[in-house]
């Protein structure tokens, strides 16, 4: 138990250890343990951060699927409006054709039906005149009362 | 290994005497050895302080050693990534040691905690020695013609007093160098009476400080030499009958050597941050 040189060996071993270890061992360690505190709390933002901007994208994607509905609802109703609108015209022109078609064919049958009647006034006529010659049995001048007869038929 | 012709306090005190060299009076430069153990520690006693133990030197230096090269080797591929097992290991001890010295130490001060880690693995290591069969490395050296042959340099008060005083030195130059001299003085004699009994404050104090390495010295030492010297009585049982009492020793001895390593720390961090605090 003597007290000897050995105290002072070992102060400067520790001396010289504790400066080594100050210089050469504790930084950089303690340095790593600092930039992976930050590299996880950098993570850890980065994942509130993305989960932040999915519920973002989410909500956007939600508004845009909405207006995108409600757009193509006032397409097809716009498209039912043009249809109803073309059905009207296409109605509309039926009917003219049909009313312009109708009224030919009365113009047609207008006129068929003189030409009828002038026809049956022609005939009428002879007809007549041969009915009163039988009446009659008596030549009559033809030309005498074709006059007649004549004004007989336009009074038809 | 009490072997017949070794008697057990001759047994003793062999494994409790120090590989010596020094300037011996009448033999000159030399290491330490006699008849016997007692004759030997007579010897390294007369050198005087001009002797070294070589063998706590080099067990503690060689230790230092290997902690510095151990944690410089880690430091130097340490990486932020994922770290491997050393570094992971390395990592926990400096996060522990970080821990414990930023909940006593409140001032920056870049010395404190790499002065905390040294104290630490360092007596932890040397320690640990204390774990090693205590014939296996003695038999070795006697094989090799070195008679003596400690090798837990704490069970040497030089070792543990070398780091004790080394403290003190720390302490009283921050004490200085937060406070002044005058502030130092102050200190020491302002308290804790009033000041009319400066002279007796200033004594107490002075005893007071200096009992801070004193007591860490002692402590490291005492705690170690009688774990080694309880070691050194279990391996006088015959040989089929130590294990009964040398495993649950060396069991309580792990909590012990990591114990007193710690002590010896935190004291340390707690000394130093006293000589920063302004009273």
């Amino acid at each position: 138990m003597n007290i000897n040189l050995t105290i002072i060996g070992q102060a400067i071993a520790f001396f010289l250890f504790v400066v080594f270890c100050m210089k050469y061992v504790w930084p950089p360690i303690t340095g790593a343990l600092a930039e992976r505190k930050k590299k996880i709390a950098e993570g850890l933002d980065a994942a509130d951060r993305a989960e932040r901007d999915l519920k973002l994208a989410q909500e956007k994607a939600a508004d845009d699927m909405r207006s995108s509905k409600e757009e193509a609802a006032a397409i097809i109703e716009q498209a039912n409006k043009r249809a109803n609108q073309i059905i009207e015209e296409a109605k509309e022109q039926a009917r003219e054709e049909a009313n312009r078609v109708k009224a030919s064919a009365q113009a047609e049958l207008d006129q068929e039906i003189n030409q009828a009647r002038e026809a049956l006034r022609a005939q009428v006529g002879v007809l007549a005149i041969a009915g009163a010659e039988k009446i009659l049995e008596a030549s009559v001048d033809e030309k005498a009362h074709a006059q007649l007869v004549e004004k007989l038929a336009a009074e038809l | 290994m009490a072997s017949g012709t070794v008697t057990s306090s001759e047994y003793i005190s062999h494994h409790l005497t120090n590989l010596t060299f020094g300037l011996h009076p009448e033999n000159g430069w030399g290491f330490a050895h006699g008849a016997n153990a007692a004759e030997t520690a007579q010897q390294a006693a007369e050198m005087g302080f001009w002797a070294i133990n070589v063998d706590s030197m080099l067990w503690s230096v060689g230790l230092g050693l290997l902690f510095v090269w151990f944690f410089r080797k880690v430091a130097k591929s340490v990486t932020s990534g994922v770290p491997g097992g050393a570094q992971n290991f390395v990592e926990s001890i400096i996060e522990f040691i970080d821990d414990s010295v930023k909940g006593i130490f409140h001032h920056k001060n870049p010395v404190i905690a790499p002065l905390a880690l040294t104290i630490f693995v360092w007596i932890f290591l040397m320690n640990l020695m204390d774990l090693v069969p205590i014939d296996w490395v003695p038999y070795i050296a006697g094989q090799m013609g070195i008679g003596y042959f400690k090798i837990v340099p704490t069970t040497d008060v030089n070792i543990t007093g070398g780091m004790a005083f080394s403290v003190f030195g720390l302490i009283v130059y921050y004490s200085i160098k937060q406070k002044g001299i005058s502030g130092f003085l102050k200190e020491l004699s302002f308290q804790p009476l009033p000041k009319v009994f400066a002279p007796f404050n200033l004594f107490l104090e002075i005893v007071g400080l200096l009992a801070k390495p004193v007591s860490l010295a002692l402590r490291l030492f005492g705690n170690m030499y009688a774990g080694e010297m309880i070691f050194i009585l279990i391996a006088l049982l015959p040989f089929w009958a130590q294990w009964v009492l040398s495993v649950p020793w060396a069991i309580f001895h792990i909590l012990v050597i990591t114990l007193q390593a710690f002590i010896f720390m935190v004291l340390t961090i707690v000394y130093l941050a006293m000589a920063h605090d302004d009273h």
